[in-house]
């Protein structure tokens, strides 16, 4: 199906320059049955055919400096899931709509036509690593780290703990967690971890409902949270305000969230603001802001408080003494902060605990790396793919870009940087020979009709963007969202593939 | 996105893509706090406006980056600027009154992202400023300083590129891409623990 350039860009809501507009360009959008019908692209034998594993921003972000710097290299992204974007779709907040702009960048490399996606299909499974090796000149794991991290204490399976990951993962409507059983009957939430995705879980907890009326969150979760009954949410850090890991704008916003107290001890920050000028950036400001905020009581009379704690890691997590299955409470290990020449600080124990009921516990402790396939050589403490500058350790042809390269840490920008680093690694290994393009490499052709003979389904960008359209339209007059998500598999194929 | 909304926000309006109302808002009320310049800046946006602008996008105003692509109608709004790119190569580019850095320096094929948009959601359009030129431009407002403590090998002449809107002060101005690649450890970096 072609589509005139100027009519496509307006059809699927992407941002097309003007002078591209006036190129009268056709779009190409390829059909699944253009895809499987080998030969009717006529294919040079000298063109780099490079894989992408995972459509998040790390493999977008590689696959778009890969196609900048090289006139004639083709990517294939591979995406488990029928819809690509990975945690810009299930991880952004709905309510930080702002951030999943990149969107309309990543839409414009799927749209070049070098570029293929390639969903529904599971690397590892369906096919494997070894298999994309022999039909593509260079293959770039960038499935980021999906893994649940454990607390590893006692009770951590009562009712009422949830892992932030899930929770995150539920509001924004992934198939594999809407289900999640949440209930917050409780009124106080205790969230163990100091990172945005703590804040996150923070913000969505106390921020009224009817502020998340107009997002992409989904209306079963937004139900959930109109009958929410959590008043006080308190953030736990195992070290000092110094190390918590959350940055600024998230923490300035819950600050600044109606009817919403942010409740910090002075005397956390008693020794910081003696030092607060001397704090190099980006630290600084933090810290400048958290000092100002800190001991102010809650003169407003909000009715919910945003707390952070510090300088306490998790032992148990309790049962409530009406419900044994039910958390109740958790008991925390008192630290002292330990700093090291290296500027490096540690927590260690005191051998002091405290108990602090609670009715809900999420762990907020990061993410996961995980290895998805057993020929990958990976780094099982650190959660990482084994690599030097996103070369994997003894794989040759193999590269790594995002979080299971450098782990499950920072914000966009440095994915960002990351993955282009990995793109520029390639583009010199193939200027440089060690990758030789082959006729063997015949890319998604050969692999897509096996798959085809397995009667995988596969989407495209094409069955994306029906999925895209379908969701916008869910939205009406009475229910104002950006978007309703189609949170199942089977409904999202169904609306893809006709 | 910028630079178009300076017409429309006064009506109220906002990006059509986006619909960053509080961006919007933003701009005109913290960029712009010598109310004369405000209302100069615009005097002169609203002169070099064309009906033609309107030709696509019969219903709003530009989208955002759109206004970038125009050339300059007249010499006397022309801004020279400069874009030194991370290989440490000196780009001249001819800018005009109220493009906005970031759309500028991709119209020109400059490595720049500016994944948000120019919403102020994260710092891919990360810039440094020429000393000379720092005082100049507008302060930046908590919300583009919050993004720039995000931004990696932060420095004091650090500003966004989509914040930094072309006026005819500018004339001259060097804009410096930050290397934010590993190659740059290499170097002897060390990255700021935080």
């Amino acid at each position: 199906m072609m589509i005139p350039m100027n009519k496509f860009h307006r059809l699927m809501h992407v941002d097309v320059p003007r002078w591209l507009l006036k190129q009268n360009l056709q779009a190409p959008f390829f059909s699944q049955a253009h895809y499987l019908s080998s030969g009717t692209v006529a294919k040079s034998s000298s063109v780099p055919r490079i894989c992408v594993v995972g459509s998040g921003p790390a493999g977008f972000y590689t696959a778009q400096q890969l196609i900048k710097g090289h006139p004639e290299l083709e990517v294939d992204i591979y995406e488990k899931l029928p819809v690509p974007f990975g945690l810009v779709r299930y991880g952004v907040a709905p309510d930080h709509p702002e951030v999943k702009n990149v969107i309309n960048t990543f839409t414009k490399t799927a749209q070049n036509p070098r570029c293929s996606f390639i969903g529904n299909v599971c690397i590892g499974k369906d096919i494997h690593v070894k298999n994309l090796l022999q039909v593509y000149t260079a293959v770039v794991l960038a499935y980021g780290a999906d893994k649940e991290k454990l607390l590893g204490i006692k009770g951590e399976n009562l009712k009422g703990v949830y892992s932030a990951r899930e929770f995150v993962a539920w509001y924004n409507g992934h198939p594999d967690h809407v289900d999640l059983p949440v209930n917050l009957d409780g009124q106080t939430a205790l969230v163990f971890g100091q990172g945005n995705v703590a804040i996150d879980v923070a913000r969505m907890l106390l921020k009224s409902p009817d502020m998340l009326k107009e997002t992409d969150i989904t209306p079963a979760a937004l139900n959930v949270l109109e009958k929410s009954q959590v008043k006080n949410v308190t953030l736990l850090g195992r070290r000092g305000p110094m190390e918590a890991a959350f940055t600024i704008a998230e923490f300035r916003e819950m600050t600044k969230l109606p009817s919403v107290h942010t409740d910090l001890l002075e005397s956390d920050f008693s020794e910081i603001a003696k030092i607060v000028d001397s704090i190099r950036p980006p630290r600084k400001r933090l810290m400048s802001l958290m000092c100002k905020i800190a001991g102010m009581p809650n003169s407003d009379g909000s009715c919910r408080e945003f707390r952070l704690r510090f300088c306490r890691s998790p032992v148990e997590i309790l049962p409530s003494e009406n419900d044994q299955e039910h958390v109740g409470g958790v008991k925390v290990m008192l630290n002292k902060l330990i700093k090291h020449p290296s500027g490096k600080v540690t927590s260690e124990p005191t051998g002091v605990t405290e108990d602090i009921p609670c009715d809900l516990v999420f762990r907020s402790i990061g993410y996961g790396g995980q290895t998805i396939d057993e020929d990958i050589p990976f780094d099982l403490d650190r959660g990482v793919v084994k690599h030097e500058r996103g070369r994997v350790h003894s794989m040759p042809g193999l590269y790594c870009s995002g979080w299971v390269k450098t782990g499950p840490v920072g914000v966009l920008v440095s994915t960002m940087n990351d993955s282009f680093d990995t793109g520029q690694t390639i583009l010199q290994d193939l200027n440089d020979g060690i990758l030789q393009p082959s006729e063997k490499h015949t890319g998604k052709e050969a692999l897509l009709k096996q798959l085809g003979d397995k009667s995988t389904q596969i989407v495209d960008f094409d069955g994306w963007l029906k999925i895209d359209k379908a969701e916008i339209s869910r939205s009406s007059d009475s229910y104002p969202s950006p978007r309703i998500k189609i949170v199942n598999v089977d409904q999202m194929l169904k609306i893809a593939l006709t | 996105m910028a630079a178009p909304m300076i017409r429309f926000s006064a009506e109220g309006l906002s990006c059509k893509m986006c619909a960053l109302r509080s961006f919007c808002s933003a701009f005109t009320s913290k960029k712009y706090r010598n109310t004369s310049q405000k209302q100069t800046l615009r005097k002169q946006r609203v002169d070099v406006v064309s009906p033609s602008r309107f030709f696509r996008t019969a219903s709003g105003p530009l989208l955002h980056g759109e206004y970038e692509w125009e050339d300059p109608k007249s010499e006397d709004e022309v801004v020279n600027i400069v874009v030194i790119d991370k290989k440490g190569n000196r780009n001249p580019i001819r800018g005009k009154i109220g493009d906005n850095c970031l759309y500028l320096a991709k119209r020109y094929n400059m490595e720049i992202e500016g994944a948000c948009e120019a919403s102020l959601a994260c710092s891919t359009c990360h810039v440094y400023v020429h000393d000379d030129y720092l005082d100049i431009l507008p302060e930046p407002d908590e919300k583009e300083d919050d993004m720039l403590d995000m931004a990696p090998f932060l420095k004091e002449n650090s500003r966004l590129g989509c914040q930094i809107i072309l006026t005819k002060e500018m004339e001259g101005m060097e804009l410096t891409l930050p290397s934010a690649t590993r190659n740059f450890y290499v170097d002897g970096h060390v990255p700021q623990p935080h």
